[in-house]
């Protein structure tokens, strides 16, 4: 897949905010197709991994709730600018993606 | 030399580790995926889902919990949702939201060095109460907050 995770982190003092957004349909598979009157199969991202220096720094579960291309923001403390956030995505049909980005 | 080659090799090797290391790396989201809790996410109530989860509903209600959400969103499809826990060795975060067909939207594990602090959009199919899990030495806390939806973002 191309590239889907857009990832900015950014060290504040001791802290580093890191806001991502993710380009996925998020289908919660409740949802009709209203030309077929078929339901659209979920398809959705159940698991998000953020790793900072090989420490997984947050590691999330998703439900079929979360919006569409979903973004994602937290903070973490410990990392100097420079250093690399490794970002990574799986959903429920086995896709996956992943990202590394500089902290600034 | 001599014992600069050595060095290269050796740092190669090393490099060759590395590489292991990585796809190694690169297999663990899919060991990841069996433990995603499947009976959490597919439970139909609030209590349920918090049980599943954690194996015990019994909450206590904290005012360290900090949850940011609007009183009336427009789009239920984007609600932008931001919790901050101040409780300290706060272990994970879960958001759920009691009048969607399934209630558990999320769980944010904090790992080390990680704050008590995360923001993301959420889906709200009707007007309903916002709950947040704090899971923190090994106790549950929560948080709860009603957001009013005008459009529902479950539908077509």
């Amino acid at each position: 897949m191309a590239k889907s995770i857009k990832v900015r982190a950014k060290v504040k003092g001791e802290t580093t905010v890191v806001k991502a957004l993710i380009s996925h349909a998020m289908e919660t598979g409740q949802r009709k197709n209203k030309k077929t009157g078929k339901m659209i199969p979920a398809h959705f991202i159940q698991e998000v991994t953020c790793s900072h220096n090989g420490n997984d720094v947050l590691n999330a579960d998703w439900g079929t709730a979360i919006s569409k291309n979903p973004y994602l923001s937290f903070k973490f403390n410990g990392a100097k600018k420079g250093d690399t956030l490794k970002m990574s995505w799986v959903d429920n049909k086995g896709e996956s993606d992943s990202v590394e980005a500089k902290i600034k | 030399m001599n014992t600069k080659r050595r060095s290269f090799i050796k740092s190669s090797a090393a490099a060759g580790a590395f590489g292991v290391a990585v796809s190694a790396g690169l297999i663990t989201p899919r060991a990841v995926m069996a433990a995603w809790p499947k009976a959490a996410f597919a439970a139909t109530d609030v209590d349920t889902a918090i049980n599943n989860a954690f194996g015990s509903s019994a909450t206590t209600e904290s005012s360290d919990i900090a949850l940011k959400a609007p009183e009336i969103a427009e789009n239920g499809a984007v609600v932008p949702i931001t919790v901050t826990s101040k409780i300290a060795g706060t272990e994970s975060i879960s958001l759920l939201i009691s009048k969607n067909p399934t209630p558990l939207t999320a769980t944010f594990k904090m790992g080390k060095g990680a704050e008590g602090f995360v923001s993301t959009r959420v889906k709200m199919s009707t007007t309903s109460d916002l709950v947040v899990v704090v899971k923190a030495n090994g106790k549950l806390y929560s948080a709860k907050k009603e957001v009013k939806v005008t459009i529902g973002g479950c539908g077509g």
